[in-house]
């Protein structure tokens, strides 16, 4: 019987679930509690009891900031922070809409897209 | 049980020098550091061979500490390479009153130094943040002008508001021989200069230049004898709650909530009674949020607090005085400057700058994204 700390750590799940296809986040099952990025326990809290969810996809632009870079090396790229509709925020890029024009408070809704060769999380506007 | 002041007044600066400032061509970042030593060493009339505290952090060395001491010869007691950023220097200070205290060691310094801009730019060892990197932030500037995104939208601050802060600090810096930009600033031409990541522009962004500081401090009793006038180190207090912007709570307030008012109640003063208050202002943001969370004004009035000069020369509370890491000297980690600035106000050595009668000095140094948040009280004889 394989124990909570055995296998694989959080990160290398998550990791295969994006692999896979699907945005995972930890929810604590005593407190209903949300946890992003994965980790081995609830942060502050400490409780060992986090479980596998899919999340809803569903965000808010916490903050935002449009990265200037020159056209030749790829051109302007939005960065973000975006607050989970279960609670959790992340660091994120929004597309589909100019990277200057990424408004904090926009509702965004997220997908799963490669990004510099690896699959990342991205939103778009909801 | 704790006793905040227990460490109040029982160290002292008694030695302090900066070098190098701006561009130093062909000297490496430990040179730079061992100069500062001997020059602080010098400045407090005390041998090399009496160091047996060591305090440093950069941006190359993986430890600092190690590397300095071995390359000035000296064999250190206690030593503390502990590096939580740009606030390592003013975290060492309260490291060496408590070494100094408990009876460790009887001599410390505490050293920086940096040639990144003349050998190519700005350099850290610090590693990817995970679930972060593939976004690819341009860490630090991304996460300060997430930061002041949050800001602006919360508060309704204008980018011209921001501005102000990056004026001032110039006009400080119009005073200083030492600052690295020197000709005065306008509103419009912070907000003309390029964007770098929005809302921060290019004049927002602290300065990329060479640099090197180092203090040396002893217990109270033994800095009464030494050439300077003693600046006492009354209060002193950390906190940090993130490493990763993505985890600070709340991106408009800042950990020095927490640890300033400890620095405060150490000191026994209060941010009434401070004659000047240096910030580590590594963007134009940074200011507002520090004399916020340190009390000088409310949240989300800093926008309004920093104009009309009042933080600039002439103003009802003299901040940055040296020009600020936006407009004096930003060599990768600007803590210790920070320090020294402090330190020299309250020596009362700032020449056309200096700021008549100060006798209280808060140093409040920031490392990492908003992450590490340390204050420091500095006060002469007559403030303890």
């Amino acid at each position: 019987m394989s124990g909570y700390f055995d296998g694989p750590g959080p990160e290398a799940e998550f990791r295969q679930f994006l692999a896979d296809g699907k945005f995972m986040i930890q929810r604590s099952k005593g407190s209903g509690i949300h946890v992003f990025h994965p980790r081995v326990m609830v942060p502050c809290s400490g409780e060992t009891d986090l479980e596998w969810v899919e999340a809803s996809g569903e965000g808010t632009v916490y903050a935002a900031t449009c990265t200037r870079r020159r056209p030749e090396k790829g051109g302007d790229y939005n960065v973000s922070l975006i607050d989970l509709a279960e609670g959790p925020r992340m660091m994120a890029r929004v597309v589909g809409i100019e990277p200057d024009q990424v408004m904090v408070g926009m509702k965004v809704r997220a997908r799963i897209d490669d990004l510099n060769g690896a699959p990342a999380i991205l939103f778009e506007p909801a | 049980m704790s006793d905040l002041k227990n460490l109040r007044g029982k160290a002292a600066c008694v030695g302090a020098a900066t070098t190098g400032c701006g561009e130093a061509p062909g000297r490496n970042s430990t040179e730079l550091m061992a100069e500062a030593v001997i020059h602080a060493l010098a400045d407090a009339n005390i041998p090399l061979h009496e160091v047996d505290g060591v305090f440093a952090a950069t941006a190359v060395h993986s430890m600092a500490a190690m590397s300095l001491a071995e390359y000035l010869g000296v064999h250190p007691k206690y030593s503390s390479g502990s590096n939580i950023g740009g606030s390592s220097f003013l975290a060492h200070a309260l490291d060496a009153a408590m070494a100094l205290e408990a009876g460790l060691i009887d001599v410390a310094v505490i050293a920086y130094g940096s040639n990144q801009r003349t050998a190519g730019g700005f350099k850290s060892i610090s590693e990817p943040m995970p679930f972060e990197a593939q976004y690819e932030p341009r860490n630090p500037i991304t996460a300060y002008a997430l930061a002041t995104s949050r800001y602006m939208h919360d508060f309704g601050a204008t980018r011209d508001q921001i501005a102000e802060v990056a004026v001032a600090a110039r006009a400080w810096a119009g005073l200083n021989p030492e600052a690295f930009t020197r000709d005065p600033l306008t509103v419009e031409e912070v907000l003309a200069a390029r964007m770098i990541s929005d809302p921060l522009g290019k004049l927002d962004c602290c300065l990329v230049t060479d640099g090197a500081a180092a203090v040396v401090m002893t217990r109270a009793e033994r800095a009464k004898d030494g050439p300077q006038k003693p600046v006492y180190l009354l209060g002193a207090a950390m906190a940090h709650d993130h490493r990763m912007i993505s985890e600070m709570p709340d991106l408009t307030a800042t950990s020095a909530a927490d640890g300033g008012p400890r620095a405060f109640a150490m000191a026994g003063y209060g941010p009434n009674d401070m004659d000047t208050v240096q910030l580590y202002d590594a963007f134009t943001i940074n200011t507002i949020l520090f004399l916020e969370d340190l009390g000088f004004c409310a949240k989300g009035e800093g926008k309004d607090f920093v104009g009309g000069g009042r933080i600039a020369p002439g103003g009802a509370l003299p901040v940055n005085t040296n020009g600020g890491g936006l407009s004096c000297v930003h060599p990768g980690m600007y803590g210790l400057f920070v320090m020294i600035e402090a330190i020299r106000q309250a020596r009362g050595t700032c020449g056309d700058r200096q700021v008549d009668g100060a006798k209280l000095c808060l140093a409040h140094g920031n490392g990492g994204v908003l992450s590490s948040q340390v204050t420091t009280i500095w006060g002469t004889e007559e403030t303890l």
